[in-house]
C-alpha cells in the first residue's frame, strides 16, 4: 500500500464522564485537571468532563444519553426551553471541541467509557481511519498481555455518527470492562490510563517525524444486535443471558449455541450466521433493547504513514 | 413466645413469612424473583405457611435506582416509623411506615415471623446471609441448615450487631429478619448464576421453615459467623473527593485475611497505602458501589463461632 501523509496533531482532548457513572474516565480526567495537564510534548491537551451534572449524581445521564446527541441533525437542531440537558451540553461541547466537520475541530478526541460487559479494552471507531489503526497497533505492542481489540461501529456516514468523539477530525472511544457502573476498580483504571498514555506517546512520536510501517490488525465490525426475550404485554425480560454466553465477549457464537435461559429454566439457542458477540449484558443497554451486539471479524491492512512536513 | 428448657428454645410455628425484593431498586435478582413469584407463587409455598412475595420500593424499581429520596434499608428507625406527615414525608420514610403496618408493627406479637430481604452487591461476597442478632437461635439454626444444604458451595454468615454500625433494615419489622446478599453483580444487571444462587437459598430456607413447623427438632449446633468490626473509608482530600482506589491485591478478596502491612489502597499515581490495624481482620463489602456515598470502602470483620440452642416448635 502507498505511504500516506497526515498533518501533525496539535490539539487533542481526553473526555471522561460522558456517562456520569463510568468512573475510570471521570477520575483519569480529574487527575489530569488536578495536575494542570494542558501540554504533553508537542500536543496541546484538553482534559474535559463531558457531563458534569450526571457525574455529580453518578448516573448515566440526566434526561437523555449524551453519547447519542452528536449526529449532524441533532447538532443543528435549534435549542428550545424544552431541550434536554444533554442536548444543550452537546451543543456546548460541539462549540468547544468542534464544530463537527470543520477545520477548527479538535484534531483528536479520545472518549473514555466503562462497560459491565467482559470486553477487556476496546478501541471503538466509526470508520476505518489509518491514524487510529496505527495507534491501536502501537498500544497493543506496548501492552502485549492486555486484551485490546478494535470495534468498528460501521456507521453509514459521518453525519450519522452520534458519539461525542465524532466532533473531532479523528475520534474514538476507549471502552474498558468489566466494571460495575458507579464502581472504580484499580485494575481497570490502571489499564485505561496506560492506554491513554501510550496513545499520547504515539501522537508525539508521529509529530516528531517517525515513519510507522504498514501492518494489519483484526477488527470486529458491527453487524446486528439481539434483544432479550420479553413479555409481549409488559416488555419485562423473560430470560437472562445464558451462563455459557455470559462473560464470553468476542468468542465465536455459532448457530445452535445457547444465548438465553428463561426464568423457567429453558434454553434459547442462537439462530443465524456465526458471529462474534460483544457488549454482552451491558447494564445500560437493557433500555435500548440490546442483550448483546454481533460482529464479523476482519483483518484490515493499513499503509505506512508519517507526518506531512510543512 | 419462646421458652427455654434444657438449652432448647421453643417457638411458635412460623406461619407468616415474606420475601422482599427491590428494597434497592437496582438490585436485580430480588426484583426479578419477587416479580416472578407475584405472578406464580407455587415455588415458594410450603405446607402450613403462607409466604408473601413483596416489592418494597416500587418507585425505585421503576427507575432502576437504589432509592428515590433516601435509602429504604436505613429507614426503619423508631423515629421514622412514628413520624407524622404522611405522603409529604420523603418517599422511603412514608413507605417504611406502610411496610411496618403491613408486616409489623416492628416489635409487636402481630409482626411477621420471618422476612427474607433479597439484595445484590458489586462486592465479591458470594452467597452471604446477614444476621442481626447473635441470640436469634431460630435464625442461627436456619442459617446452619442453609449452609449445610448448599455445601460444598459456600454460604457465609455476616453478623451485624455493632451498636454504631447496625442499621434499621426493612426486614427488621419481622421477629426473625434474614438478609440475603449475593454478589458480585453490577447494579441494574441480571446475571444467571447470581439469580440461580439466590433462588436456591430461598428454597432451602423455606424447606427449613416447613420442617420446623412439622415438629422437627433441630439439635444444638455451632455456626461460624463473621462479626462486623468497623467501617473503613477511602482516603479523601479536603473536599471529600476520593484520592485512592481499593488496591488490586484487596479487590475481590472478600472474606480473606487482611494482615497489618498488607496493601489496602492505591493512589491514582500508583502509591500503596497499607492496612495499619492491630491484627488480622476479614474484610467484606469491598468496593460496593452504593457505599461510596456512605463513606465505606469495606468493613472489617472477625471470625466467631456461635452456639445455637436446639429449636423446636412449641
Amino acid at each position: 500500500m502507498d505511504h500516506v501523509f497526515f498533518p501533525a496533531f496539535s490539539r487533542v482532548a481526553i473526555s471522561g464522564g460522558t456517562h456520569g457513572n463510568e468512573l475510570s474516565g471521570v477520575h483519569i480526567v480529574r487527575e489530569m485537571q488536578k495536575h494542570n495537564v494542558n501540554q504533553m510534548g508537542s500536543l496541546s491537551v484538553c482534559p474535559i468532563l463531558s457531563n458534569p451534572r450526571s457525574i455529580e449524581v453518578c448516573r448515566r445521564y440526566i434526561d437523555t444519553d449524551l453519547n447519542r446527541c452528536f449526529t449532524d441533525a441533532l447538532l443543528s437542531t435549534p435549542l428550545t426551553d424544552s431541550s434536554s440537558c444533554e442536548l444543550r451540553r452537546a451543543h456546548e461541547l460541539n462549540a468547544l471541541l468542534g464544530p463537527k466537520g470543520s477545520d477548527r475541530a479538535m484534531d483528536l478526541v479520545c472518549d473514555l467509557h466503562n462497560t459491565t460487559s467482559n470486553m477487556g479494552l476496546c478501541f471503538i471507531i466509526d470508520f476505518l481511519d489509518w491514524i487510529l489503526l496505527h495507534m491501536v497497533k502501537y498500544v497493543q505492542i506496548k501492552m502485549p498481555t492486555a486484551p485490546i481489540r478494535v470495534i468498528n461501529t460501521n456507521v453509514a456516514s459521518k453525519s450519522l455518527s452520534y458519539s461525542v468523539d465524532s466532533v473531532a477530525k479523528h475520534g474514538f472511544a476507549i471502552e474498558v470492562g468489566p466494571q460495575p457502573h458507579g464502581v472504580l476498580r484499580a485494575d481497570i483504571y490502571n489499564m485505561m490510563k496506560e492506554a491513554v498514555d501510550h496513545t499520547l506517546d504515539w501522537l508525539n512520536k508521529f509529530n516528531a517525524g517517525t515513519t510507522f510501517e504498514g501492518d494489519k490488525v483484526e477488527v470486529f465490525v458491527w453487524e446486528k444486535s439481539v434483544d432479550y426475550p420479553r413479555d409481549p404485554e409488559t416488555s419485562q425480560l423473560t430470560a437472562v443471558i445464558h451462563p455459557k454466553l455470559q462473560d464470553n465477549d468476542f468468542k465465536l457464537l455459532q448457530h445452535g449455541n445457547p444465548i438465553f435461559k428463561t426464568f423457567t429454566g429453558e434454553t434459547v439457542n442462537y439462530e443465524g450466521e456465526d458471529l462474534y458477540p460483544f457488549f454482552i449484558n451491558e447494564c445500560a443497554y437493557y433500555e435500548k433493547r440490546i442483550a448483546f451486539h454481533l460482529a464479523k471479524k476482519e483483518t484490515i491492512a493499513f499503509p505506512p504513514i508519517s507526518v506531512k512536513k510543512e | 413466645m419462646s421458652s427455654y428448657n434444657n438449652n432448647s428454645v421453643r417457638l411458635n410455628a412460623a406461619t407468616k413469612v415474606a420475601v422482599f425484593g427491590g428494597t434497592h431498586g437496582n438490585e436485580m435478582s430480588g426484583v426479578t424473583l419477587v416479580n416472578l413469584w407475584m405472578k406464580n407463587s407455587n415455588e415458594i409455598q410450603r405446607k402450613g405457611v403462607e409466604t408473601k412475595p413483596f416489592i418494597t420500593n416500587p418507585k425505585a424499581v421503576e427507575k432502576c435506582t437504589r432509592y428515590v429520596d433516601t435509602d429504604l434499608n436505613r429507614a426503619f428507625t423508631a423515629e421514622n416509623l412514628s413520624a407524622p406527615g404522611g405522603e409529604s414525608l420523603p418517599y422511603e420514610v412514608w413507605r417504611a411506615q406502610e411496610i411496618n403496618n403491613m408486616f409489623g408493627p416492628k416489635g409487636s406479637p402481630e409482626a411477621y415471623d420471618v422476612i427474607f430481604d433479597l439484595h445484590n452487591t458489586t462486592s465479591n461476597m458470594g452467597c452471604t446471609l446477614i444476621l442481626e442478632s447473635s441470640k436469634d437461635h431460630f435464625n442461627l439454626q436456619m442459617m446452619n441448615y442453609i449452609k449445610k444444604a448448599l455445601a460444598p458451595a459456600s454460604c457465609l454468615v455476616l453478623l451485624n450487631e455493632h451498636p454504631l454500625l447496625k442499621y434499621s433494615t426493612s426486614r427488621s419489622v419481622a421477629k426473625h429478619p434474614v438478609g440475603l446478599e449475593v454478589g458480585p453483580q453490577p447494579q441494574g444487571v441480571l446475571r444467571s448464576n447470581i439469580f440461580d444462587s439466590m433462588r436456591v437459598i430461598i428454597k432451602h430456607a423455606l424447606d427449613f421453615i416447613e420442617l420446623f413447623n412439622e415438629d422437627v427438632e433441630f439439635p444444638p449446633c455451632t455456626v461460624e459467623v463473621f462479626r462486623v468490626l468497623e467501617r473503613v473509608d477511602y482516603p479523601r482530600d479536603a473536599n471529600g473527593n476520593i484520592i485512592a482506589m481499593v488496591h488490586p491485591n484487596l479487590q475481590d478478596c472478600d472474606w480473606e485475611p487482611l494482615n497489618p502491612g498488607d496493601p489496602m489502597f492505591q493512589t491514582f499515581d500508583g502509591k500503596t497505602i497499607h492496612y495499619q490495624g492491630p491484627g488480622t481482620v476479614y474484610p467484606t463489602f469491598i468496593n460496593e458501589a452504593a457505599y461510596y456515598e456512605k463513606q465505606q470502602a469495606f468493613v472489617t470483620t472477625k471470625r466467631e463461632t456461635l452456639v445455637a440452642s436446639a429449636v423446636k416448635k412449641s
